[in-house]
């Protein structure tokens, strides 16, 4: 792989994050047990993404005993080399966040564009079992994004004439994700004109949407991200290879493409938590429920929250729980819809709040899909059908 | 009239076949179906076409870091395309490529060919790749008739 990458030699790293168990396939469990019978143990600590499976739910679910088996066996194997069993593709909003500068091998698009952007931690998109390989050994080629000349900018983006209470609707990071992922593919941007205060989940969606349109494993942000206080330290002293302005009409465009599915279609699935909830996605859940005054799910429809043990452990202490399970909320722990066969194979439309669910539940699932922001999918939960209402993303 | 492109074998191998082509990057996970070798991302140009077996020239992998893992459940179903050629280095396809050879004895090619080469090759183009990345190209029947 040192070759592929066309790296002189190897280095350190000092932690590492699994997506290789995530996938149910024969070969991968086979690669993982094949590990184990060799001995393998991991060198650093490791944790894990979500795995194909709710360990505590899978039967409610209706999951066979054959598939549940089968990836209760690729968990084993993982916790048997001595990863941590976190199960999330959100490990850097739970245990073993890793810090500013540190060396790292994460796997998991989203996480990977997370660590590098946001954290300042430093990691390659590695793909499934090289991650462990690296976890295992303590080494990856010395290459990419490993070396600070790398990380610079390449493209500026900067955005113009959004109105500044937009700039702070969860959507538009979705929005803006998709587009830039699609524009960049695997080149750094730098995003010039979001605000200070942009929250660690509004990040979190931007780089899950730019991971799955594109290629993207950093970005800057500038006076948001910790390696961009300025344009010149974003660029490292460069001029950007290109400038480009992007409008509300560049993320309209954005906002529709991400949806297949046309407003007043009916709905058997809504889905949240991709990546997986974090605890204060569940309070802004709960607080769109009040919103809607009592009004109650739609019979027939699932509302599914995908999130870890971490963030749910946190919401059982917390005062909202009894509000979304009342509503309906139907929560799975440890896996992904997309991964496990959670919704019905007969489901033909389904919503999420997700760009990266978005993208890639009409290939994984073969269902239509319709974007909205939380709101809308409460909504969406309670009228059955596709409903944006009255949104600035539709355009004028 | 056939010619010959040098590329760079990422992984070596010996392949030929057809040529499927396509201008857009693809994650092969949400992309590609191992069970069916079927493109399944439905937003890409090339949704619904069968790679098994194909020599599959694309520019460049994008998305999740699960294709690698992709690629190589696909080697081992065998409905994985028969190698893969783009205009970009991909570490993520590589990989899935490296390890099914060290896990099955079984690979399929993988090779980066510069972008004006790789903007030669058209769908249907009878593609023989050799272990040290250079490529045959016979085009497609007819199509300099």
């Amino acid at each position: 792989m040192a070759e592929v990458y066309g790296a002189p030699e190897l280095m350190d790293v000092t932690q590492a994050h699994i997506d290789g168990c995530a996938l149910m396939c024969d070969s991968g469990l086979e690669f993982a047990e094949t590990l184990v019978a060799r001995g393998a143990r991991v060198s650093v600590p490791t944790t894990l993404n979500m795995i194909p499976l709710d360990l505590q739910n899978w039967r409610r679910q209706r999951i066979s005993s054959e598939f549940a088996n089968k990836a209760n066996r690729i968990a084993s194997a993982y916790t048997e080399m001595g990863c941590v069993p976190t199960w999330t593709c959100a490990p850097y909003q739970g245990y073993l966040t890793p810090r500013f500068g540190q060396q790292i091998a994460w796997g998991e698009s989203n996480a990977i564009v997370y660590a590098n952007s946001v954290l300042g931690a430093r990691t390659n998109r590695y793909g499934d079992y090289m991650d462990i390989c690296a976890a295992i050994t303590g080494r990856v080629p010395k290459s990419g994004l490993h070396l600070k000349r790398n990380r610079k900018g390449q493209i500026l983006l900067r955005l113009a004439d959004i109105a500044p209470q937009l700039l702070r609707d969860d959507t538009l990071y979705v929005a803006l994700g998709h587009f830039m992922g699609g524009l960049v593919q695997e080149k750094v941007p730098v995003i010039e004109g979001l605000p200070v205060d942009a929250t660690g989940d509004q990040l979190k969606a931007l780089g899950a949407a730019a991971a799955s349109s594109g290629a993207v494993a950093l970005f800057h942000a500038l006076g948001v991200t910790p390696e961009a206080n300025t344009l010149k330290e974003a660029f490292q002293g460069n001029t950007p290879e290109s400038v480009i302005d992007v409008g509300l009409s560049d993320l309209r465009r954005a906002w529709s493409e991400l949806s297949t599915a046309d407003e007043g279609v009916k709905l058997d699935a809504i889905v949240l938590g991709c990546p997986h909830f974090s605890y204060a996605e569940f309070q802004q859940l709960a607080q769109a429920i009040e919103a809607e005054g009592g009004r109650s799910l739609h019979p027939g429809l699932r509302i599914i929250v995908l999130t870890s043990q971490t963030s749910y452990a946190l919401l059982q202490r917390g005062n909202f729980m009894n509000t979304l399970l009342d509503f309906g909320i139907e929560i799975v722990l440890d896996t992904c819809v997309l991964h496990s066969p959670i919704i019905s194979s007969d489901a033909e439309v389904m919503m999420t709040n997700s760009g990266k669910c978005a993208y890639y539940a009409p290939g994984e699932l073969g269902v239509q899909v319709a974007f909205g922001s939380m709101r809308d999918c409460v909504r969406s939960a309670i009228e059955g059908a596709v409903c944006w209402g009255r949104t600035v993303w539709k355009g004028p | 009239m056939e010619r010959t492109l040098i590329g760079k074998p990422l992984v070596a191998g010996s392949a030929e076949g057809r040529a499927v082509v396509s201008t857009q990057p693809l994650s092969f996970w949400g992309g590609l179906s191992p069970r069916t070798g079927e493109v399944i991302d439905r937003r890409h140009e090339r949704s619904g076409a069968i790679v098994t077996g194909k020599i599959f020239v694309f520019p460049r992998g994008k998305g999740s870091s699960t294709s690698s893992a992709v690629l190589m459940e696909g080697i081992r179903a065998g409905t994985a395309p028969a190698a893969i050629i783009t205009a970009r280095v991909d570490s993520i396809l590589a990989l899935g490529a490296i390890v099914a050879d060290e896990l099955y004895h079984k690979t399929v090619p993988v090779v980066v060919l510069s972008q004006e080469d790789f903007d030669s090759i058209s769908e249907g183009d009878y593609l023989v790749i050799e272990p040290d990345g250079r490529i045959k190209v016979r085009p497609a029947e007819g199509k300099w008739a």
